[in-house]
């Protein structure tokens, strides 16, 4: 007897909407596994961890704040995943935009009108675009992996900040610590409301609302999916799969390097050196639990926001260490792949056919 | 005298846990499957590895450890890729999301505690040639080892009957199917081996590299090592060639940062970084090398009809 | 159906009542085949009608869900590749099952059992290849080889395992006339030797010629078995098909009007190692007639193709002229709006996108040239749906729904729609790569005469085919192509197939100019 998979003639349009949901139950199952292995009570451990922080009124804004940079930058890789180039590098695009976006308060602190804060926004964009033309570049010109290449440049990317905050760009009056100035007022992002939410959300919302547009109603979008599933049909459509290339790793860099930018002039409010708790590769889980998706990845950057801030108070809830938060990621996207098989194959049993006689 | 010999003794101590990965990745990769759940297997095979040797005080169990941590990553990985086909590149990743996830969790409780490095051994005879002895017949069995390996990965690739179908599984898995071949049998224990391989490279940088644990020890190797078998176009001689390449330069690194040249720490450290880039250009570039020795098949799921 | 032939001995291999589904498809439905020993034994059937299936089944590399399979007079079962080697069943495949980046012997070694003594089997394989007129050099990496000698490795490896039963499928599809006759002589030489061979095809000529026996599928069951020498090429189609064979509208006595695609010294490097090289191609294809491009698969016709389609750039402008415009530089969406239409060989992957349903298809081809499609940047797919409903009106497309992912249809079924797709443009130029490979005799009729018709209302069709008997059918005129080299084109009654299987060998042509392209 042996289990086999067999294609399905069509997709599934009904796994396809059920398997994120059944991916986020399987990780729920497990993760309490992991909790009693551990030590802590089952249902605590996933109540601290998933539903607590849907409690409390500043929980709930720091969930949108979390989920901001993880929604902007999801959406930039999905498109690069749906026309099959493979960008991993997008921890490093958020690097780069925040600290080209960051060269205005830094290097010039006494401009301080209403055009800082959008000239660092642009170029925080610029800065990610250019971090992510390497790879692109590389690609087409040369045939070089975008995988290991995008990935290289995450390392190149985070030693350069902690140069430029250890070295030419240290405070000057920080007393020494590893740390740009703190941004005026003008260079800081303009918060909704009294918490910490920014305007970020907004943006990232029409980010959303604007991609889900382009990618289901136009002649570009149809141009990403063709690309993506056959090339040979893209080529013989007219599309050029270099273009398409370029066009992907920019866009999904300049996404990744606004969010980096909005982060250090929202969130932090400075340079550090370090900006980002791993979103750039929180984003690639968010993108396919979203099914490559602007909307899906919407709500998949609300549900791994979720596991941050819960991670986080799990230290100090359960003391279990907040590492379990990478953990619970790590093997959600291993559910949602798993998942996601069953959209195009179904599961058959096969009876093995005995010896030759 | 005495410098250079202690250069060259690091330089064996930094390659080694790259050739030994990257030997791993390209038996998997003729097989024709991409595991880019290198990084993730090698560090749990670093802290697995520290923790086992610690706790028992017996590096052996750490070595094993280390292999063991490493293979049980690739099973995952291997029940999803071949069981479920699900598609190997987004697979890898979660891979390594987990295994440094789950490395950092674990090893908690090591950080700051001291290790104790393998004894080396020295060979009778061998390690008393005047500078090629030290360097590489007195050192740590897993040394010797990692030129064992590559010595038997060649002779099995290319010389065994095994090591044949398995490239012509990597050539075209929907071939050696109709002619009756386990593909997916043969592919999940390539990717078993190379996850062991893999955690027994980590398990060397905290059981002999550096005796200690640290969160994210391993720095990228993992990733490096995949660029080294591209970089050798998946041949074993030219691997060793690549991983000894990396070796020197990241001691060359160390050694100008020590030597207070006023280049910043973090410009050197980024060196192998760099490098890796550079040198992946440099064989993209050559695409007949390339497309003469790189397995068809690779990264494509394979799902048997009957 | 009797299995034992003269009374006594039992048949060397039977198969009886086997069953195999596919899903919502019974690709064999009780089917019952004997083969005694000596016999070269034809398996006829249209694209479809289960040969294939069958045939792996015997050969162990799928599973029957009913039916027996004999041996020798005793039941056995097969339950993969390697049970039916050690019976004594060899099998060359139609798509070989070869490895690209190994050496000749090394790909035999894959396919026997046992150890890895490369040296004696090198030479074994030399000997052996030679001795049957087959030759073959051990060393030789497979992907630097031509198509018929790859087919070479596949007979060699069958033989070298002593097979009582040899079984070929359709294996004249991919070598010229002459190398068939060389197959032919090899085959009669096996059958003398005592070995039996079951010879699947659907080329009913060559099985009259070499076949005493043949079993009839069709649409998954036997329906006949006869003699194919006492039968004619139309009575042996009757009973494939079932009915009358379509007879296809005359194609003569058109009004030839310009010039409309001309290829001029069109010379193209190889892109890789395995591709081939096209040099100083020349052809000219006027309004209101249908020329064909014959050829052995692998000698340029891809890219060709590719030139044409703009695909492949070519390094000047006039190595392709579209109804009097220079485009060997133009891509590929402009060469549809000058009103050039293509229809490449594969149709899943490079045609159609599988994924996608057949609307987002429609796209794919027209989304620059229909300037109603888009507007803006933004789709319009009630449009799109409108051409859909259409185009299978028209060609008879059956798929599952109205507006089905493109890979739940049928080969001959997408086919239509690709070509249906084009023609619904009217396009000027058509340029078709393989019309009907792997399409049923019906649909691939509907699609002929679909040419024809386009050729008479006045646009320049090609047809680039391996199928002699269609580029008979339909064919004004004939070139054939050979190691990226085109002959002229010769009226289709003025040029018979041996001159075309020389051709195709690369024979030099008489350079006089009776024969005007």
């Amino acid at each position: 007897m042996r289990l086999e998979l067999e294609k399905r003639p069509e997709r599934s349009a009904r796994m396809a909407i059920a398997s994120p949901f059944l991916a986020v139950a399987l990780t729920l199952v497990v993760g309490a596994m992991i909790f009693a292995a551990i030590g802590v009570n089952p249902a605590r451990g996933l109540y601290v961890l998933f539903v607590e922080p849907l409690t409390q009124g500043w929980s709930l804004q720091e969930l949108v704040v979390k989920a901001t940079p993880l929604v902007l930058i999801a959406c930039g890789l999905l498109v690069c995943y749906l026309a099959n180039t493979w960008n991993i590098g997008a921890e490093g695009q958020f690097v780069m935009g925040g600290v080209v976006g960051s060269i205005l308060p830094v290097l010039l602190p006494d401009f301080a009108n209403p055009l800082t804060l959008p000239l660092m926004l642009v170029m925080g964009v610029l800065g990610g675009m250019a971090w992510a033309a390497i790879p692109a570049f590389l690609k087409v010109r040369f045939g070089t992996n975008e995988i290991l290449t995008s990935l290289m440049l995450v390392y190149v990317a985070q030693l350069f900040l902690d140069w430029l905050v250890r070295g030419p760009w240290r405070d000057p009056a920080g007393y020494n610590f590893p740390e740009s100035r703190v941004f005026s007022a003008a260079a800081s992002m303009p918060v909704l409301g009294d918490g910490r939410m920014s305007i970020g959300a907004i943006i990232a919302l029409l980010v959303v609302a604007a991609l889900a547009v382009l990618l289901s109603r136009t002649l570009k979008g149809f141009e990403i999916k063709v690309l993506g599933q056959a090339p040979r049909a893209g080529a013989f459509a007219g599309f050029s799969q270099k273009k398409m290339v370029v066009f992907a790793f920019l866009l999904a860099g300049g996404l990744a390097g606004l969010a980096g930018i909005m982060e250090v002039s929202g969130s932090i409010g400075q340079l550090l050196p370090t900006i980002s708790p791993g979103y750039g590769f929180a984003a690639i889980i968010v993108a396919f639990l979203g099914r490559l998706n602007p909307l899906g990845a919407l709500v998949a950057g609300l549900v791994l926001a979720l596991s941050y801030i819960g991670g986080e108070s799990a230290q100090i809830a359960l003391g279990v260490s907040e590492k379990i938060t990478r953990v619970f990621q790590g093997m959600l996207l291993f559910f949602v792949l798993a998942c996601d098989t069953l959209i195009l194959y179904r599961f058959r049993l096969v009876r093995s056919a005995p010896a030759t006689a | 005298m005495d410098f250079l010999e202690a250069f060259l003794i690091t330089v064996v101590t930094a390659s080694t846990p790259l050739l030994l990965a990257a030997l791993g990745e390209l038996i998997v990769e003729r097989s024709g499957v991409l595991n880019l759940g290198v990084e993730g297997m090698m560090v749990m095979g670093a802290v697995c590895g520290f923790g086992a040797a610690l706790l028992s005080g017996n590096p052996w169990l750490g070595v094993l450890a280390a292999i063991l941590a490493g293979m049980a990553l690739a099973a995952l990985f291997g029940v999803l890729t071949m069981g479920f086909a699900t598609n190997q590149v987004a697979t890898g990743l979660a891979l390594t999301l987990l295994g440094i996830g789950l490395s950092g969790l674990v090893g908690e409780s090591f950080i700051g505690k001291p290790g104790r490095a393998m004894q080396a051994l020295p060979i009778p005879l061998l390690s008393e040639i005047p500078l090629i002895g030290p360097v590489l017949f007195a050192r740590d069995p897993l040394v010797y080892l990692s030129f064992g390996l590559l010595a038997l990965v060649s002779w099995f690739l290319f010389r065994s009957k095994p090591g044949l179908i398995l490239r012509a599984i990597g050539d075209n898995p929907e071939s050696a199917h109709m002619l009756g071949y386990p593909v997916l049998r043969v592919r999940f224990l390539a990717i078993l081996f190379g996850g062991g391989m893999a955690g027994l490279g980590g398990g060397y940088l905290s059981l002999a590299y550096t005796p200690l644990w640290a969160e994210g020890m391993t720095a990228g190797r993992g990733w490096i090592a995949l660029a080294l078998v591209v970089f050798a176009t998946w041949l074993p001689s030219r691997l060793l060639a690549g991983a000894y390449l990396f070796g020197l330069m990241t001691i060359l690194g160390f050694h100008a940062q020590a030597a207070g040249l006023g280049i910043p720490s973090q410009f050197l450290s980024s060196l192998p970084y760099l490098a890796t880039i550079v040198v992946l250009v440099i064989i993209s570039r050559r695409k007949a090398l390339v497309a003469a020795h790189s397995p068809a098949s690779i990264g494509r799921s394979f799902v048997p009809t009957h | 159906m009797d299995l034992e032939q003269g009374g006594s001995a039992a048949p060397l291999m039977a198969m009886r009542g086997i069953v195999k589904r596919f899903g919502a498809l019974t690709a064999n439905d009780h089917v019952n085949l004997a083969v005694p020993s000596g016999e070269i034994h034809a398996l006829l059937g249209e694209n479809g009608a289960g040969k294939s299936t069958l045939v792996k089944i015997l050969y162990g590399a799928i599973q029957a869900d009913a039916g027996d399979i004999f041996w020798k007079g005793q039941a056995v079962r097969i339950p993969r590749p390697a049970a039916a080697r050690a019976l004594g069943i060899g099998m060359v495949f139609q798509h070989f099952s070869l490895f690209e980046a190994l050496t000749v012997a090394e790909n035999i070694a894959l396919g026997m059992q046992g150890g890895f003594d490369m040296a004696a089997l090198s030479d074994r394989v030399t000997a052996l290849s030679r001795d049957y007129g087959l030759p073959l050099d051990p060393r030789r990496i497979v992907a630097d080889l031509s198509v018929g000698e790859r087919q070479r490795i596949e007979i060699v490896r069958a033989l070298l395992q002593n097979p009582s039963l040899l079984v070929m499928d359709e294996p004249t599809a991919v070598l010229t006339p002459q190398e068939a006759d060389q197959l032919f002589v090899t085959l009669r030489r096996l059958a003398s030797e005592g070995r039996s061979i079951l010879y699947i095809s659907h080329r009913l000529e060559e099985v009259r010629q070499l076949c005493s026996a043949a079993t009839i599928l069709r649409h998954g069951k036997v329906v006949a078995t006869l003699d194919p020498g006492q039968e004619t090429a139309g009575s042996l189609a009757r009973a494939m098909v079932g009915s009358q064979i379509h007879e296809l509208a005359a194609k003569s006595g058109r009004v030839l009007g310009p010039e409309r695609l001309v290829l001029r010294g069109l010379s193209l490097p190889a892109e890789d190692n395995f591709a081939v090289a096209l040099k100083a191609v020349d052809l000219a294809v006027h309004g209101g007639e249908l020329v064909c491009i014959a050829g052995v698969a692998g000698n340029g016709q891809s890219e060709i193709f590719d030139a044409i389609s703009g695909e492949r750039a070519s390094p000047r402008p006039d190595m392709v002229v579209l109804d009097g415009v220079a485009s060997g530089r133009r891509g590929t969406t402009e060469r549809r709006r000058a009103g050039a239409a293509f229809v490449p060989e594969e149709r899943l992957g490079h045609g159609a996108v599988p994924g996608l349903p057949l609307s987002d298809n429609v796209l794919l081809t027209r989304h620059a040239s229909d300037g109603d499609l888009t507007r803006g940047g933004f789709l319009r797919n009630f449009r799109l749906l409108d051409i859909v409903d259409r185009v299978t009106n028209v060609f008879d497309v059956r798929k599952g729904r109205r507006d089905a992912e493109a890979r739940s249809l049928s080969g001959g079924n997408l086919q239509k729609f690709a070509i249906g797709r084009e023609m619904d443009r009217q396009p000027g130029i058509l340029v078709v790569n393989q019309p009907t490979w792997g399409v049923d005799a019906g649909a691939a009729a509907v699609i002929r005469q679909a040419l024809i018709d386009l050729a008479a209302a006045g646009s320049a069709v090609l047809v680039i085919s391996q199928d002699l008997d269609e580029i008979y059918e339909i064919a004004d005129r004939i070139a054939v192509i050979s190691r990226g080299q085109l002959s002229l084109a010769y009226p289709a009654a003025e040029i018979d197939r041996e001159q075309i299987g020389l051709l195709m060998a690369g024979a030099h042509e008489a350079e006089t100019d009776e024969h005007a392209a």
